[in-house]
Parts: C-alpha cells; structure tokens; sequence
C-alpha cells in the first residue's frame, strides 16, 4: 500500500476505504453486531477528503498525510474487530491484520516526510510486506472459512431448533389430545355410573312390574277360588239355620225323633267344619295374594309345599280360564304325603310356582291350538322327597322346546312369547329364586313336540 | 228317577243332601253325585236308564261341562230328559255354546236352590 501514498489518488483511497469497510460490515454482520458504529462507519471517507481538501488550501502535501490516513483506517478496523472478538473469525482478522498494522507503523515511523524509505531498511521492509501479505490473505481465508463453519453450525442449531420446537409443539398437541381424551373418558365413565343406576332403579321397577303382571294373572283365578267357598260358606250357613229351624220344630213335637234330632245335630256340627274349612281356603287365598303383591319378607318359615303347589296349580289354571274360557286342561297333581315341611320363602316360592306353572299352561295350550287328534292339555305337579332333597316337579305335554332356546330360558329377557306378552323375567327371577334365595337348583328338561319339566330341589 | 250332580268340588254333594234332604228323606228325588266329567261319563254308561236329570258344572279340571254334555249328547241315543248347565262366570259365550249343545237350561254360580228347587220340581213328576 505503500505505493499508494499520494492523496491525488483519493478517487482510489477513498472507494477502497470504503470498500474495506463495506467488506468488514458484511463480513462481521455489523448492523447487528455493532448497531451503534455501523452507521459512522459509513463516514469513512471524510477524513481523507477533508485532508486532501485542507492540502488543496494550504497548498501543503507530504505522503505521509496518506499514510497516516490508512494507519487510521487500520486502527479503526482493528478496534472494529476488537470490539466484536467474541466472534471468532473477527479475532481471526485482528491476527490477520496485526502484521500489518505493525508494519504500516513501523513504515511510518522510518520514512521520511518526502514518504522514501531509506536505503538501508528498503530490503527488509519489502520482504516483511511479502509476509505481511501472505499472512493477512491466509488469516482472512481461515476467517471466511471460520466464518462458514459458524454458519453451518448455526444453520444445524437453528435446525436443531426447529425440530426441538416442532416436537415441543407435537408434544403439546399430544398432551392437549390427552387431556381431552382424558375428560372425555372421565365424561364416560360418568354417564355409565349413571347409566349403571338407572339400570339398577329399572331393574328394581321391572321386577316388580313383573310381580305386578304375574299377580294379574292370578286375579281372574283368585276370584273364582274365593268365590267357590264364599258360596260354600254361604250355603253351609244358609242350610244350618234350616236345620236348626227343623230342629227346633222336631223338639216341639211331643214325639220326638231322637235318630233325626241327632242327624241333624251330627249334620250341623260337620257344616260348621265346612264353613269353617271354606272360609280358610279364602282367606288363605287372599293371604296368598298379599303376600305375593307384598315385597318379599325374605323371612324362611316351614311351609307344607303340598299345599302351596296345590294353591298355586288351581290359581294358575283358573286365571288362564278366565281370560280364554275355551281352555281346558287336565291337572294332575302329584303330591308326596310323607313330604316334610320345607322352610322356605313361601311368596317366593309361591312366584316360582306361578311361573313354571303360567309357562307349562302356555305351553300345552299352544300345542292345543295345533288340533292334533286325541291330544288333552296335561300339566302335572308332583313332589317328591330325595335324599336329603325335596324335589317339585312341574310338568306338560306342551310344544316343548329346542335345544337352542332351552340354553336361553334362564337369561333374563329371553322369551319366546309375542311382543308385550312376557317380561322374559320369569325364569330368570324364578332361577334366582331358587338358586340363591333358597340354596337349591332349577333344571330343565324337554323334548320339542312332546312336552317340558322343570325340576326344584330344594334341601329339605 | 235322580238327578246326576257333576263338580269337581266334593262338598257339592253334602250341599245338595242337606238342601234336598226333605225330598230325599221322603224318597222324592234321588240324587247320585260325580267329581269329573269323566267319573260322570262312566256313572252314565253303568246307570244309563235311572237318570233323567243331570246338573252339571262347566268349570271343571280336564272334561268340562260342555264337553261332557256334547258327549252326553253323542254316545246315548235316548239321552236324560234334562241337562242344566251350572257355571260361576255366567257369560253369555257359555250360555250359548251350553245352548248350542243341547242343554235345556243354564245356571249361574252362586246357585239359587229355591230357583233350582223350584226348576225341578217342575221338570220331574213327584
């Protein structure tokens, strides 16, 4: 640069100065490193002009005035790059440019003010220029790729980053999903509970509505058993005041038959057994009535299960005559006189029976409807002791049924009657019923076309 | 000449001995009595010829009223004189499928006995 020493040149100077600063600017990113100075940066070349301008005025020139001039342009790169040194490439350029700011100084300090270097340093100081050069294009060259490296790194962070905060996003959508599946299944899990209660509180109303349908069965049949004896006891009574008034008279008489007087007598005594026993029968039939309507007491008592099968064979039957009078079957009660009393949950039980009872009607009933020739509606009760077992057995010569529906009988809501017709709760509460009310078991047997059983045993 | 009295309920029988038991210790009437309609069936193949009236319930376990009548009406050519039907619903479908069949009269549960007293003595000659 030496050779450059004349301010005419200041067209070259100062564009090149510019220059250097434009290259420093862009290499360093200095609006963004250094906000504050870039801007005076860009004043650069004032001082040479107004150096030139001054020497046009006072007609005063020496080179050293242009040397001085890059020596300040040196010091103000070198403070430039001093200023950024946590950058590594600028410390890079500050090693690039110290030689030469040592040298520029030291040819400073040896020339003369004409701006010739003496003889004796000339040799040394263009070999040290050669260096000095070298020296700086290499630092410059390691800067740049410094630089580059930097920049690769900083694009792999940036990346890095970028990645990072797109997983951080994924990651906040996932736990956003989370949470509202989260609250979605506690949403969920809430609706069943309710669900599961108000399935609970129906059931409960279904078992009674089921009760409540069996117990209208049983209306048409019950007031036909009470009417049976209330007419009986009616008449009984009637036809003892009849013979008490025949008594009366024969007593009258002076000859007194003593045979008839005693027949009579004899004939009062057993119709007030008979009004007696009637008017039991009705009111043992309402008792049964209220005790099957009543919610279970779930109190065991021993029971003759002879009498209650026998109660609730007659009320089955007489409550499917009186809604289709055309029906008629044969009853065949069975019953073991040697039966021990069984204690047991009587309505329950009684509900059982009923059941069984209703579904062996319904059944040979509908196999009536077929007209097969010589075929009579049989249902048949029979108890029977076992073992240590008590054994009812309720069966008909109905329709029977296939395998396939006798592995469903016992579900609750299984039923093969039309819509409206059945619960399809019987079987199931009656299974219940025996099996956990009563310790007992409920088996099936059939054969389609020829007829069903279901057999209770019940520990006696 | 008597009077078959079919019902299931044995009582029945006590009952109408004590309530016809002036005509029956008098020899009037005589009265036979059955519990089903197949026990009355058999009463009436042994003792076709003595009976002249049959007093019959409808509502009975295994052969009703109704059919014992129309077998009455099938297996005897010269059936009794007089079937009355007895029935505790006293609908009219009973009445007249009873008519239907032959019966020549038709009663309702609770049995009036003078009414009854009074239907036979007309029918039968004392």
């Amino acid at each position: 640069m030496a050779h450059y020493s004349g301010l005419g040149d200041i067209f070259f100077t100062a564009p090149v100065a510019f220059g250097i600063v434009g290259a420093l600017r862009k290499f360093l990113d200095l609006p963004r490193r250094l906000p504050r100075w870039n801007p005076l940066l860009t004043w650069i070349w004032v001082p040479v002009v107004v150096l030139y301008l001054g020497a046009q005025a006072f007609d005063f020139w020496s080179p050293k005035l242009g040397d001085a001039y890059w020596l300040l342009v040196l010091g103000m790169v070198l403070a430039v790059l001093l200023a950024v040194r946590d950058y590594r490439p600028a410390r890079s350029l500050v090693l690039a440019i110290g030689p030469l700011v040592v040298y520029k100084l030291v040819e400073f300090v040896l020339e003369t003010p004409q701006g010739k270097i003496p003889k004796q340093y000339d040799a040394a100081l263009d070999t040290t220029q050669g260096f000095v050069i070298i020296w700086l294009v290499t630092f410059i060259f390691i800067a740049r790729s410094q630089k580059k490296q930097l920049e690769k790194e900083r694009v792999l962070r940036e990346e890095e980053e970028k990645a990072k905060r797109l997983i951080e996003a994924q990651n906040a959508q996932l736990e956003h999903l989370v949470a509202e599946r989260t609250a979605a299944l506690t949403n969920q899990a809430e609706e069943l509970r309710t669900a599961l209660t108000e399935l609970r509180t129906t059931q409960a109303q279904l078992i009674q509505s089921e009760k409540m349908a069996s117990l209208g069965e049983l209306t048409a049949g019950i007031a036909h058993e009470i009417q049976n004896p209330l007419n009986f006891v009616n008449n009984f009574a009637e036809v003892s005041a009849e013979l008490v008034t025949e008594l009366e008279e024969e007593r009258e008489k002076t000859d007194r038959d003593l045979e008839l007087e005693a027949d009579l007598l004899a004939d009062l005594k057993q119709n007030l057994q008979k009004i007696h026993q009637h008017g039991g029968r009705a009111a043992s039939i309402v008792r049964g009535m209220l005790e099957h309507s009543r919610a279970s007491s779930g109190e065991r008592v021993p029971t003759d299960l002879n009498q209650l099968a026998d109660e609730y064979l007659r009320l089955a039957y007489h409550g499917l005559r009186a809604k289709d009078k055309t029906f008629n079957a044969t009853l065949k009660p069975d019953f073991d006189p040697t039966l021990p009393p069984v204690e047991v949950i009587a309505q329950d039980l009684g509900r059982v029976l009923l059941n069984l009872l209703t579904n062996a009607f319904y059944a040979v009933k509908q196999r009536q409807q077929r007209n097969e020739p010589g075929y009579v509606p049989t249902v048949s009760v029979r108890t029977k002791r076992v073992g240590e077992e008590v054994e009812i057995r309720v069966a008909d010569n109905g329709t029977g049924m296939p395998e396939s529906v006798k592995a469903k009988i016992f579900q609750p809501f299984f039923t093969t009657k039309p819509t409206g017709e059945g619960t399809g709760l019987g079987l199931s509460l009656s299974y219940d019923i025996v099996t956990q009310g009563h310790g007992g078991t409920l088996a099936v047997e059939s054969r389609e076309g020829e007829g069903t059983e279901f057999i209770i045993s019940l520990p006696a | 000449m008597q009077i078959l009295v079919v019902d299931d309920e044995t009582d029945v029988r006590d009952l109408f001995q004590q309530r016809f038991r002036r005509e029956i210790r008098s020899g009037e009437w005589t009265f036979s009595f059955a519990f089903s309609g197949e026990e009355a069936l058999e009463y009436l193949r042994a003792h076709h010829s003595e009976v002249l009236i049959i007093l019959s319930d409808i509502n009975m376990p295994g052969m009703s009223g109704l059919d014992l009548l129309s077998h009455v009406k099938e297996e005897f050519e010269m059936p009794p004189t007089t079937m009355m039907m007895i029935t505790a619903y006293g609908d009219d479908d009973s009445y007249r499928k009873a008519m239907a069949l032959g019966a020549n009269d038709f009663l309702t549960k609770p049995v009036d006995f003078a009414v009854l007293k009074e239907k036979l003595a007309h029918l039968l000659p004392s």
